[in-house]
């Protein structure tokens, strides 16, 4: 297999906030039936976080489970893991009515680490940043911008931004220009 | 500007992240129909001052049709609902009768 091979190549960025491409990150887009007591067992066994709530996401290092929409989840493990990790969720799935599909090399992650981040994603996207409503371990789609978007925040400090990769060039021009030196907003508090 | 809120996944959609689908409840009329239905079904549209019945998709979040009750004169939002329905809860009939005694739409009143 050829290397991975990162969208910017690790771009990185220093103004009011610390933009930085990350990955590669396995991610698997897993479709079919949430409430279901064997596809959540599968799914925990696959990347070791427990099943989340609606907008929920549980995430420890590479691993972990975001819910993307009622019948949607994806599956973050190791880059290396991926197409094993697709293989087992395959058996795991049998006949379920289900999608699983390796969509590592189709996104674009980026993180933004600082006290203003919240700003800085406010002026970008429709959604709500208060703290209130963005708490660490939420996950909120929407778009930044003209693009569509993932955004959670790992710890009060750092979000995680993910996009199609095709788009990887557009966010990270945005992130960065959000961030530009000088333009703290000072509206939400980190 | 509008904020929806979307039935599926519960996020406060506001309008950009939403794409517009028209309006709700409508009846399709195909191959045997005749034409003034067919004619219906493909031109004829409410365009009220006042409550109204909307299509909308959480296009920039979980990607779920869904269906909105609004007040196009003052923008109010009087509720969403799900998708797979051809009629508005009861419930959110009577808040709707509630805030706007006598309205009309359609059928619904």
């Amino acid at each position: 297999m050829s290397d991975a091979l990162l969208p910017l190549g690790g771009a990185a960025f220093e103004g009011i906030v610390t933009i930085r491409e990350t990955g590669p990150q396995g991610m698997i887009q897993l479709r079919g039936d949430l409430s279901d007591p064997g596809l959540a067992a599968a799914v925990e066994q696959a990347s070791g976080a427990a099943m989340p709530a609606p907008l929920g996401a549980h995430v420890t290092g590479p691993r972990g489970l975001l819910w993307m929409s009622p019948d949607e989840l994806m599956v973050l493990v190791p880059y290396a893991d991926a197409a094993r990790t697709v293989a087992e969720l395959g058996r795991a799935l049998g006949d379920r009515h289900a999608l699983v599909a390796d969509v590592s090399d189709a996104r674009a992650h980026f993180t933004v680490e600082g006290a203003h981040l919240r700003d800085v994603l406010a002026k970008l996207t429709p959604a709500d940043m208060r703290r209130e409503a963005l708490a660490p371990g939420t996950l909120r789609r929407t778009r930044l911008a003209q693009v569509a978007a993932g955004l959670w925040l790992r710890d009060p400090l750092t979000a995680q931004v993910f996009c199609f990769r095709s788009v990887a060039g557009y966010m990270f021009d945005l992130l960065s220009a959000a961030a530009s030196e000088g333009s703290e907003v000072f509206h939400h508090r980190a | 500007m509008l904020i929806l809120k979307c039935p599926y996944c519960g996020v406060m959609a506001d309008e950009t992240e939403l794409s517009p689908g028209g309006e709700a409840h409508l009846t399709r009329h195909g191959p045997g129909s005749d034409d003034t239905e067919f004619e219906a079904y493909l031109f004829m549209r409410e365009n009220p001052r006042g409550v109204h019945f909307e299509r909308w998709r959480h296009a920039h979040g979980c990607g779920k049709w869904f269906h909105a009750a609004r007040c196009t004169q003052t923008l109010e939002v009087f509720g969403t609902y799900s998708a797979q329905t051809t009629r508005p809860p009861q419930d959110l009939l009577d808040t709707i009768s509630e805030k706007r005694p006598g309205w009309r739409w359609r059928d619904l009143a």
